[in-house]
């Protein structure tokens, strides 16, 4: 039956292009097809019949409707939170030119793609402090985990050492991934009096046959890992390369990874513009220090600025694809194919509307949030916070509650419209009636008085 | 037809403004404790100098960015032929939809009560899609179909672990396959061997039982294959795996030639990827994000990666108790934005579906027909036979007689409006050109696409040094790959173009 997204499919058109190419019907198409395989009823399918518009419109609404948003922005942490998607982002993500197009394997026609990409390859280098970025991986996750194998090609050696206070959702993917590529994970503890990652044992677990180490900053539980160059350093001396995975939204007050020594950085766009979009997709950001190594065994594309072949005009295309799979196939760097392009420019318009001076006033913006949420917290009888006392914070807060059951306490507050989470003992059961709490620009200082007065009127109420 | 790209010399962003201009505003209601929290921080993880990126007005940005967008082209410009993308129109309505607030607002760690909405979403696409691929059960969490290529290669690995059988570590590949095959396969930790294409375009099936034995652990095929053709003696392949107690893995890139006509799984597929920013009409973002899905029959079930989407009859809830699951290839659940906008696409066709099938093909086969009698193109492989999502041709003659190569007719179709299909794939067909046209395209652009072949091909043959000139009416003309790759010229920041001034 004839449908308006398929426009040859009316009758006419469809007759006169059948005799055209000489067949009666388009099941002789298919006569190589085995008889027996041709399925002989509609697919159960949708719902039922094909929907007009508006009846598709109102489907999509009585279901979407069972989701819930908080009538104050949510606190939830995790690695990723609610931050404010400007206007001008969503104007410019809804060009079609843009999000129509396919990868700029044309480069003449997609200059203007290709611009935003080396332009987001650009602005990523400059915060993270490195040489060269690459133009996405899917997410952080994957970007952390590409790092991963792409140590051990460069090193040709087999185990990484991660820190625990690494997101444990991308611990999870490195080890899977690391499983494909026969590589040794090995877990390093977090010190419980900082949440930083345990310095003592990071150092008694590393030797000469780690490929690399992986901590994050801000970590998982919140907390600026402040030795970071200590890392870097011990790292280096075993002859590993260390990874450093960084939320680029701290970045426009705290040093960039890259300028504190280490070799891979590696961080997700969520924070830049990108919606929460119930976690994904964002975009993985990916860079290196200018090394002939590093660059060979670099995953995923890379644009660069050349001239027309006449020598006369500027332009971009994508460069060095002789790593990628569709040319180096199963010695390729990585099997990435279609990346997170849309979203890498979703952070490039981003980080071009607040430029220099609007990162830094974010970033600060977050640490005052931030420290105003652990005062009052602090205030809150029956409450830990921060659950690791000596721990500096950024953005996420990890606090104890104690004599109530936090699932309970939780549940109330989201009854209330106050969504807080997820419960650390999730990942970590040694920290039972755990949480994170999340502190952006979107919350004012009345939003944080909320979150803590109804904290406390739960715990103190029966 | 007639075409003219915009041509903005526009400047790069560090470079777009001489002025420091008051940028997007941020509140500095928390200063003083900000200052608080700053004064703690080491000194040596406090950024030093300030970030060397330019303050700039709205306005600017706006414009700027809106300029690069008219140096691009997508589907809703024109057409997009590039095989292997299914580059199909992306309905208006799956956007609007999926940019809805309680879609992109929602928190990943918000309780499931309160996401009740999204999981039903997800729990349908599940069924809808095991159902479209004969399949029982589907991951969504892979964010691309390279990414479920990778999931699929985890599962026939850790299954054969699982099972004693640690001695199968080779992964059969054919020729034609997409390079992410291979890819993938190496990085599940495989050996890949390679399997030649017959002269009937279909996957040479004595090679392959050659190449089988009990280090077999898979075989990746698509199916139609990358010619286009559909792979007729697939039960015989699907038996011959089988026997070998190996998995059969099917590559769902090229689904949109036979979605709703016949299933992998009734082909004997075991493990499927599918790509919804291809046949189910996610856009594909000028390279991403994407959406892959991995389906697999009850067998494989329990190594699906965790959490999937279940329902008691009463409220829908993630599981994490897969009891073989290979855990998690992505964090999250996978890239929702692009499933939201195919579901809306699926529920919108429902059964219809099978017509993208049926249409795709009539419309490759018209344009074949079209083109196939062109001086200067030849088929290679598969005389005779029906293509059914996408059709590939030749140009070596073209090159041997004219000296115009499939770049030069690639570059060519840019002057007159048409984004080139996707050309040098697969390798085994010299000068390539490899042509998918959707459902979505109109007979009125399939003539013209036609019309505008003709027209290059006869023009190599009495002016051939003009195609060589090709593109002029994009916003550049040709790049020069060599100054884009050299070590003293490559440039892939700012940063290296100011060095190298
Ligand atoms: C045949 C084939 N297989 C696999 C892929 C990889 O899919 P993706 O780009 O979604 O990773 C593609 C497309 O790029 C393809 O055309």
């Amino acid at each position: 039956m004839p449908h308006h997204w398929i426009p040859n499919s009316s009758y006419d058109i469809r007759k006169k292009m059948l005799e055209y190419v000489g067949v009666k019907d388009v099941l002789d198409f298919f006569n190589d097809v085995p008889e027996k395989l041709i399925l002989k009823e509609p697919l159960k399918v949708g719902y039922g019949r094909p929907l007009t518009e508006y009846e598709v419109k109102r489907v999509f609404n009585n279901v979407i409707s069972k989701n819930k948003l908080p009538p104050i922005p949510s606190f939830i942490g995790g690695g990723v939170c609610h931050h404010y998607v400007p206007s001008v982002v969503k104007a410019i993500l809804s060009r079609s030119e843009f999000y129509t197009a396919y990868t700029p394997y044309q480069p003449e026609i997609a200059q203007g793609l290709l611009q935003a990409f080396f332009e987001y390859q650009s602005v990523m280098a400059e915060l993270y402090g490195v040489d060269i970025v690459n133009a996405s991986m899917y997410n952080g996750s994957t970007a952390a985990a590409e790092a991963v194998l792409m140590s051990s090609r460069v090193t040709k050696r087999k185990k990484v050492l991660i820190s625990k206070a690494v997101h444990p959702e991308v611990r999870d993917v490195i080890k899977t991934w690391c499983f494909g590529a026969g590589l040794e994970v090995i877990e390093v503890n977090y010190d419980v009096s900082t949440g930083e990652t345990d310095l003592k044992d990071f150092e008694s677990k590393l030797s000469n046959d780690v490929a690399a180490s992986l901590i994050q900053s801000p970590n998982f539980f919140g907390v600026i890992e402040t030795k970071m160059r200590r890392f870097i350093d011990v790292t280096h001396n075993a002859g590993a390369l260390a990874i450093v995975y960084s939320n680029p939204i701290a970045l426009g007050v705290f040093e960039a990874p890259g300028a504190l020594g280490a070799d891979i950085v590696v961080g997700d766009t969520q924070a830049l513009g990108n919606g929460l979009n119930y976690g994904g997709p964002s975009a993985g950001v990916l860079g290196i220090k200018e090394d002939k190594e590093l660059l060979r065994q670099l995953p995923g594309r890379l644009i660069g600025m050349t001239k027309t072949v006449d020598g006369v005009e500027k332009g971009y295309m994508m460069i060095l694809q002789t790593r990628e799979q569709h040319i180096r196939r199963e010695r390729a760097t990585s099997n990435i194919t279609t990346n997170s392009a849309l979203e890498a420019v979703a952070s490039v318009v981003y980080i071009a509307l607040l430029g220099a001076e609007g990162l830094r006033r974010l970033g600060e913006a977050i640490l005052g949030r931030t420290e105003y949420l652990i005062r009052r917290l602090r205030s809150v009888k029956d409450i830990v916070a921060p659950l690791f006392a000596n721990g500096l914070y950024f953005r996420e807060v990890s606090f104890k509650v104690v004599g109530k059951d936090l699932s309970e306490v939780l549940k109330k507050l989201a009854s209330e419209g106050i969504y807080v989470g997820p419960q650390l003992s999730r990942f970590y059961e040694e920290l039972p009636n755990c949480s994170l709490a999340c502190v952006t620009e979107v919350h004012t200082l009345e939003d944080i008085d909320t979150l803590v007065s109804k904290l406390s009127e739960v715990l103190g109420g029966g | 037809m007639t075409y003219r790209q915009a041509k903005w010399g526009e400047p790069i962003i560090f470079e777009l403004s001489k002025e420091s201009k008051q940028s997007f505003i941020i509140d500095d209601m928390f200063k003083e404790y900000a200052n608080e929290a700053l004064s703690k921080i080491p000194e040596d993880l406090r950024r030093k100098s300030a970030l060397k990126i330019p303050n700039l007005s709205e306005v600017e940005v706006v414009r700027h960015f809106t300029r690069l967008t008219q140096m691009a082209y997508g589907v809703d410009v024109g057409p997009v032929p590039l095989g292997s993308c299914t580059m199909k129109y992306n309905p208006k309505v799956s956007e609007e939809l999926a940019n809805d607030q309680r879609v992109t607002e929602l928190h990943p760690y918000q309780d499931e009560e309160t996401a009740q909405g999204i999981l039903e979403i997800m729990y349908l696409m599940q069924r809808w899609l095991a159902e479209i691929t004969g399949t029982d059960e589907c991951s969504l969490q892979p964010p691309a179909g390279a990414s479920g290529e990778f999931t699929g290669a985890l599962i026939i690995k850790k299954y054969h672990i699982d099972h004693g059988m640690h001695y199968k570590n080779e992964m059969i590949v054919p020729d034609a396959a997409h390079g992410s095959n291979p890819a993938s396969s190496a990085m599940a930790g495989f050996k890949v061997v390679k399997i030649p294409t017959d002269s009937d375009g279909e996957t040479d099936i004595n090679a392959l039982k050659a190449a089988l034995s009990e280090r077999t652990a898979g075989l990746m095929l698509t199916n139609p294959n990358t010619l286009g053709i559909f792979e007729s003696k697939i039960l015989d392949i699907a038996d011959a795996i089988h026997e070998r107690k190996a998995f059969l893995y099917y590559d769902g890139a090229n689904l949109n030639g036979i979605i709703g006509v016949v299933r992998p799984g009734d082909m004997g597929f075991d493990i499927i990827h599918l790509n919804l920013h291809k046949t189910f009409a996610a856009p594909h973002g000028g390279g991403g994000p994407g959406a892959g899905v991995v389906c697999v029959k009850k067998e494989l079930k329990e190594y699906l990666p965790t959490p999937i989407v279940d329902y008691d009859g009463r409220k829908y809830f993630f599981r994490y108790d897969l009891s073989k699951t290979i855990g998690r290839v992505s964090w999250f659940y996978g890239n929702i934005t692009p499933i939201v906008k195919s579901f809306v696409y699926l529920a919108s066709l429902g059964p219809a579906i099978r017509e993208v099938a049926e249409i795709s093909v009539l419309n490759t086969n018209y344009l074949l027909k079209k083109l196939a009698n062109l001086k200067g193109i030849s088929l290679i492989y598969g005389e005779g036979r029906w293509r059914k999502h996408e059709f590939v041709v030749s140009f070596d003659k073209l090159r041997k007689e004219t000296g115009v190569n499939a770049e030069d007719v690639a570059k060519s179709l840019l002057d007159r409006g048409i984004h080139a299909p996707t050309i040098y794939f697969p390798l085994i067909v010299p000068e390539a050109h490899m042509i998918e046209v959707t459902e979505t395209e109109t007979l009125e652009n399939l003539d013209l696409i036609a019309d505008a072949y003709k027209e290059i091909v006869e023009k190599a043959y009495v002016n051939p040094e003009e195609l060589k000139k090709a593109p002029k009416n994009t916003s550049v003309g040709r790049l020069d790959a060599i100054v884009a790759n050299h070590p003293n010229t490559l440039a892939p920041t700012y940063k290296h173009v100011l060095a190298r001034k």
